[in-house]
């Protein structure tokens, strides 16, 4: 069953190609949660004084973490898409290292999923940000019905 | 005494493109996903050119979620660094002619960016607009809009906070 749902995941990750333009790697997957890393690059740098990653990487890395936790849900649909998203940058990101973000879905309704998450780098105990969102869940969940 | 001749508008408009140009081709993750700037006067407008990695869902397919709140992200930055930049260029404290990348004022950092996605992002190129709404010595409010085929029929919209660099940095 949950080799099963890693496996499943992973597919919903290598399927996405902006997850594979960023290195995005799925580290862990339950039922309602999501762990994914995306290694240090400097193609990503936002502040070239510093080195240190854009936040619309990190925003890119947490969006695509909560809709896998969304999708790992039991129950869930095969897709989701974001209605909602806010992040708060805590800190900047350490250059050199990867950042990791965790996910929960941790309430859905019959349309809605709700999901907390946060990205760390190699200082787990100090977030680098963390993030709320509200996702599609069910049914009508493919965005192309919404035009 | 004589007021010296104004100039050339084609000088003029050359140096403040240089400028934002370099303000804008200096951060490699701007690069990375290829948006350019517009500038009419003093106003922006951010493209992004569709691209097949800029996709999260294959099967619409529509454009990733993450890479649409990173459009709005680096358009309220650019706004933001480019409102600063302009006001020291037009007061003469910063010589666009000789500013390279290691001498541009520091850019804001963002604090919380809040992004709702309205429509799905379709694979064609979008725009993007930023609104500064407040901005004081130490921190900034902006809201961004972006579309595509359609100005008034916007895709996403988002509002963040900002840490305004310190005036000498």
């Amino acid at each position: 069953m949950s080799l099963q749902r890693i496996d499943l995941a992973k597919k919903f990750i290598e399927a996405i190609p902006h997850a594979r333009a960023l290195k995005m790697n799925f580290v862990a997957v339950g039922e309602g949660t999501a762990e994914i890393e995306m290694p240090y690059d400097e193609k990503l740098v936002g502040d070239p004084a510093t080195g240190v990653i854009h936040g619309g990487a990190v925003s890119a890395l947490m969006d695509t973490c909560g809709g896998a936790a969304v999708v790992s849900h039991p129950g869930a649909p095969l897709g989701t898409a974001t209605i909602d998203l806010r992040i708060d940058y805590m800190r900047p990101a350490t250059p050199g290292q990867t950042i990791v973000a965790k996910a929960t879905c941790y309430h859905v309704t019959r349309s809605v999923a709700f999901v907390r998450a946060v990205a760390l780098d190699d200082d787990r105990d100090r977030p680098v940000a963390t993030a709320t969102g509200a996702f599609t869940y069910g049914a009508a969940t493919s965005e192309g019905g919404k035009k | 005494m004589k007021r010296p001749a104004p100039e050339p508008v084609q000088v003029v408009k050359q140096r403040r493109d240089a400028a934002l140009s370099k303000l804008v081709h200096g951060v490699p993750y701007i690069r990375f996903l290829g948006i350019e700037f517009e500038r009419r006067g003093d106003e922006l407008t951010a493209i992004l050119p569709f691209n097949d990695m800029l996709i999260g869902d294959p099967r619409l397919p529509a454009i990733h979620g993450g890479v649409t709140a990173a459009f709005l992200e680096v358009t309220a930055i650019i706004e933001l660094g480019w409102s600063v930049l302009w006001s020291k260029i037009e007061s003469g404290q910063i010589d666009p002619e000789t500013v390279d990348a290691k001498h541009l004022p520091r850019l804001p950092k963002t604090i919380d960016f809040t992004v709702d996605y309205l429509r799905s992002g379709l694979p064609r190129d979008a725009y993007a607009r930023a609104r500064i709404n407040r901005s004081g010595r130490r921190y900034a409010s902006v809201h961004v809009e972006a579309w595509q085929d359609n100005r008034s029929r916007l895709f996403a919209q988002a509002t963040g906070h900002f840490l305004m660099p310190p005036p000498d940095a």
